[in-house]
């Protein structure tokens, strides 16, 4: 089930790459089919899902594969994995709904996403270190093509500097697995295998260089501070679904890595670079607020609200391995850690399908190119503000009961993450800012006689900001889910 | 003298195939020289078929202890076998109807011939003579194509060759001199308590020789000159074979030397020194050729990582040996690209590619991201069954610094594929690819895929131990 749910896409990604002179709208509405078929799946595996007891894993499948290294096909998914594993069955249908008009190439461009939906629903269901690089690295080739052949204006660049920085993650990544493999007796890939074992226990300074490798490699994923860089022009020159996806799934692959690895596998190292886990969470959350609310590039200034709500997951992480604190507390900010990476996957992939709008009708993300676009697109700007508001923590909306918990969880392990707290609100006036500079007043620039959304572009942002909606009014099916696994996550930390 | 002829089979074939080969070339009007070509293709699929066979056969040393028969004898064969014959895939385009065709397969043949002799060799005379067998025919190939750059590379080619064939031959013989015998197992013994600094000075001229024939550092001075000036085929075949069997007998000679000498480090230091130096090299490039020249010394240096910890733990070898395999079929389809768009000749030139004929492009992404390191691809398991043996020998400051570079070689690979999917400029037809050599690059890539994801079989076959 769980296989079939992952090898779906590649098949037709195969398919579709293999079918020569296939009409363009065949090709679309096969790549919306094959995304639907897969949300299907899902919603019977999300069905069918009961929290396994003592923090097993559920629908696991395991066969050998490269015995000799102890790594095998092994895949599962818990209560961490299987809200991103929906996630991206979300993202990436509205993002097949939203190219049902896309022009350039788009059986290149089903293929190719199709491909990238396999590579990240095989990482969230990899649980083997191998697996899981595998599936980081195709996920990297795939989206350097994305960026690199939908992408505008300075795309080749961007995509290499993506490709560049995070390519040096992944192989910072690689030399921790195999720190973590080696240090394990007997040599083990596995990662529940690991995990029971925590190889690095007793050897604080292996394990301090092992965690700071496969540190690096997540960060560089996440993005956090310092490794953030190539985040912004990626996102500027990428299409509007590339950086749909990329924002939405593929940054996700970095804190998923922290609480699915790094956390569980490495106890010891893990509390000793709490401190330094949540110093750079806390510069992480303002510095990209700050700079954000310096941008006049719209996308651009979404770009760096990413890096700001995933400092967010990194404060939750960080706390969680102070265990002098209560369980408790740790336990909360860890499942707002998990909530955060699924919030923020559904209001990010709006705000930048939303910003995509503005380039397919204008060709420019200038703020300053724009203004009182209410008057001619009213749903545009409907869309747009629940989107901002949701994304600045509004209650009501899932970003706000992810950061709420985190918060709460992490302000009850160390006072210190009160120093995050200003995020938000300056979180809230760079998006009333640029609001207020795109919408109101009176129509001027590019924003004369610009269309308001078509049905192909107003269908899937509904439906990702009304998941998001549902989410903060109901968060309990989501959190019943997430909490089991985040207990498991901070007993596992506290070893 | 334990003399037992069948047990070289599969040279044997080589070396009639190359004699039968020259011999109806010879004979043939140059429009049939598809028979040599054909006698040639028999000669390797039959060595390859007979060293299949010889996986079977239990492990020793033949000829009085000379020539080990074993795992990585086998794997040498069978890689040098296949590879050889991919590389005269790829070439029938290139070479079909040409003046020279038959001779160039005999020397192809000849090369194979040496470098399977090298990787089997367990005794110094040996490697000294499968040098030579190894290192002639590589410059009648460099200088095939008769042009002012093959001449020159060609003379780069041999006045190196000589240089570094006497180095070996000293470094021969002062390890005989020191250990009083050729044999390895001999030499094990013999080679005890000799002072280290002589110990050194032989095991760093045999070493030498090796390395040119590896194209690592200090003996990689031709590799790129040789690469672009040579015709596809045998800038192919000299990126590949050659450093199959020099590698395998590095690994060989290691293995019994004594600690004493920190051999370790010194071709630690040589590992880390290649792959910078390649891919510092290789960034600058415009040729293809010549960028891929350079990424081929900068794959020594990955190589030279087990080699490093040779006889430390039980996962050395089968590393080197996975790597080479999955190395050489990489190469291959790369170069196959090459040779399948010769119009295509600077980085520039490949713009539009993958409008044009998508299953190559295909093809190169698959072969070049194999290069770098990507998974599911054959290079990958490599890399990685290396590093943890590097790791797991105590020599993981390398391992980092072989990160990097695997970081920094993804730049210039990136710089070949991005135009490759760029789109094509108006009026640049390049003509439909090679037929032959088309079809070369996608079963090479093919294998590239294969290798990687049937790596869980693969792996366990190469865990033999050495003979001697």
């Amino acid at each position: 089930m769980l296989s079939l749910i992952v090898f779906l896409p590649l098949a037709a990604a195969v398919a579709l790459a293999a079918a020569r002179g296939l009409p363009d709208a065949v090709a679309r509405w096969a790549w919306l089919g094959v995304t639907g078929a897969e949300l299907v799946l899902v919603g019977v595996l999300v069905a069918g899902y009961d929290t396994p007891a003592d923090g097993g894993l559920a629908w696991e499948e395991r066969l050998r594969w490269i015995p000799s290294v102890n790594s095998s096909y092994h895949v599962g998914v818990d209560g961490l994995s299987l809200p991103l594993v929906a996630l991206t069955a979300v993202v990436f249908c509205a993002c097949a709904g939203y190219s049902l008009k896309e022009g350039r190439r788009p059986r290149a461009l089903a293929a190719l996403f199709l491909f990238l939906q396999s590579t990240c629903m095989g990482l969230f269901a990899a649980q083997d270190l191998i697996l899981f690089f595998l599936f980081f690295d195709l996920s990297i080739v795939g989206m350097y093509f994305a960026i690199a052949g939908w992408g505008h204006g300075g795309a080749a660049r961007s995509a290499l500097k993506f490709f560049l920085y995070t390519f040096l993650g992944s192989l910072a990544l690689l030399v921790g697995f195999i720190g973590l493999y080696l240090a394990a007796d007997p040599h083990t890939f596995d990662i529940p295998q690991l995990v029971a074992a925590a190889p690095l226990a007793d050897d604080a300074v292996a394990g301090a260089w092992v965690l700071g490798a496969v540190l690096l490699g997540l960060a560089v994923k996440t993005p956090t501070v310092p490794f953030h860089t190539w985040l912004p022009p990626a996102h500027t020159d990428a299409s509007a679904i590339g950086s749909a996806v990329l924002a939405g799934i593929l940054l996700k692959m970095g804190t998923y890595g922290f609480v699915r690895i790094a956390m569980p596998a490495m106890p010891e190292a893990w509390q000793a670079w709490a401190w330094v886990i949540l110093t750079v969470g806390v510069v992480s959350v303002l510095y990209g607020a700050l700079v954000a609310l310096a941008q006049s590039d719209v996308k651009r200034m979404i770009a760096y609200t990413s890096v700001n709500h995933m400092g967010y997951v990194l404060v939750a992480v960080g706390a969680a391995g102070l265990v002098a604190e209560g369980a408790e507390a740790r336990e909360l900010a860890v499942t707002g850690a998990v909530t955060q990476m699924v919030s923020h996957g559904l209001i990010t992939a709006a705000l930048f399908l939303l910003a995509g709008v503005l380039h397919d009708r204008t060709g420019s993300y200038a703020m300053a190119d724009y203004g009182g676009l209410a008057a001619p697109a009213p749903r545009y700007a409907g869309f747009f503000a629940v989107a901002a508001f949701a994304s600045l923590g509004l209650p009501g909306f899932s970003g706000f009961v992810a950061e709420f918990q985190i918060f709460a969880g992490s302000i009850g392990a160390t006072w210190f993450a009160v120093l995050a707290v200003p995020g938000i609100l300056v979180t809230a006036a760079l998006f009333l800012r640029a609001y207020q500079r795109l919408f109101t007043g009176p129509t001027t620039g590019r924003a004369e006689g610009f269309p308001d959304l078509r049905p192909r572009e107003l269908v899937p942002v509904g439906v990702l900001l009304l998941l998001s909606l549902l989410i903060g009014v109901l968060p309990w099916p989501l959190l019943d889910l997430i909490a089991p696994a985040a207990e498991t996550v901070v007993g596992l930390v506290s070893r | 003298m334990h003399k037992e002829p069948l047990a070289l089979l599969p040279e044997i074939c080589l070396l009639a195939g190359a004699v039968a080969t020259l011999l109806a070339g010879s004979f043939l009007p140059r429009e049939r020289q598809w028979v040599a070509r054909l006698v040639a293709t028999a000669a390797l699929v039959a060595a390859g078929v007979t060293a299949a066979l010889a996986l079977a056969d239990p492990v020793r040393t033949v000829y009085g202890g000379t020539f080990a028969v074993d795992t990585a004898t086998g794997a040498v064969r069978l890689v040098v076998a296949a590879s050889t014959l991919l590389v005269i895939g790829l070439g029938v385009d290139e070479l079909a109807g040409t003046r020279r065709e038959s001779e160039t397969y005999a020397l192809l043949l000849l090369g194979a011939l040496g470098a399977s002799v090298m990787g089997s060799t367990t005794d110094l005379l040996v490697l000294a003579i499968a040098f030579l067998l190894g290192s002639i025919p590589l410059y009648g190939l460099v200088g095939m194509l008769r042009s002012p750059g093959a001449a020159e590379a060609a003379l780069k080619t041999y006045l190196l060759g000589a240089f570094f064939g006497i180095v070996l031959l000293l470094g021969a013989t002062v390890l005989y001199g020191l250990g009083g015998a050729t044999a390895y197992t001999a030499l094990a013994g013999g080679l005890g308590g000799v002072p280290v600094s002589a110990l050194a000075v032989g095991l760093l001229g045999v070493l030498g020789g090796l390395m040119f024939k590896a194209g690592g550092v200090p003996g990689h001075f031709w590799v790129p000159d040789a690469t672009q000036a040579a015709g596809t085929p045998a800038a192919a075949f000299l990126t590949t074979v050659p450093k199959i069997g020099a590698l395998v007998a590095a690994y060989r000679l290691l293995t019994v030397l004594p600690p004493t000498a920190d051999w370790t480090l010194l071709v630690a230091v040589l590992a880390a020194a290649t792959m910078t130096l390649g891919n510092l090299a290789a960034f600058a490039q415009s040729d293809v050729r010549r960028l891929l020249g350079w990424s081929t010394v900068s794959q020594v240096g990955y190589l030279l990582m087990p080699v490093a910890v040779a006889g430390r733990g039980d996962e050395a070898l089968p590393a080197l040996l996975f790597y080479l395999a999955g190395y050489a079929v990489s190469n291959l389809a790369a170069f196959a690209v090459v040779a399948a768009v010769p119009g295509r000749r600077s980085l520039e030139d490949q713009r539009g590619l993958a409008a044009g004929s998508p299953w190559l492009a295909g093809a190169l992404v698959i072969s070049l991201l194999s290069l770098v390191g990507t998974p599911p691809t054959a290079v990958f398991v490599g890399k990685l069954s290396v590093f943890t043996a590097a790791w797991d020998g105590g020599l993981a400051w390398l391992v980092v610094v072989a990160a990097a570079n695997t970081v920094a070689s993804l730049f210039y690979y990136l710089r070949w594929i991005a135009p490759a999917f760029g789109r094509p400029e108006e009026g640049t037809g390049q003509g439909r690819p090679r037929r032959y050599a088309a079809v070369a690059a996608v079963l090479a890539a093919a294998c590239v895929l294969g290798l990687g994801l049937a790596a869980g079989t693969v792996l366990p076959l190469l865990d033999g131990p050495l003979a001697g």
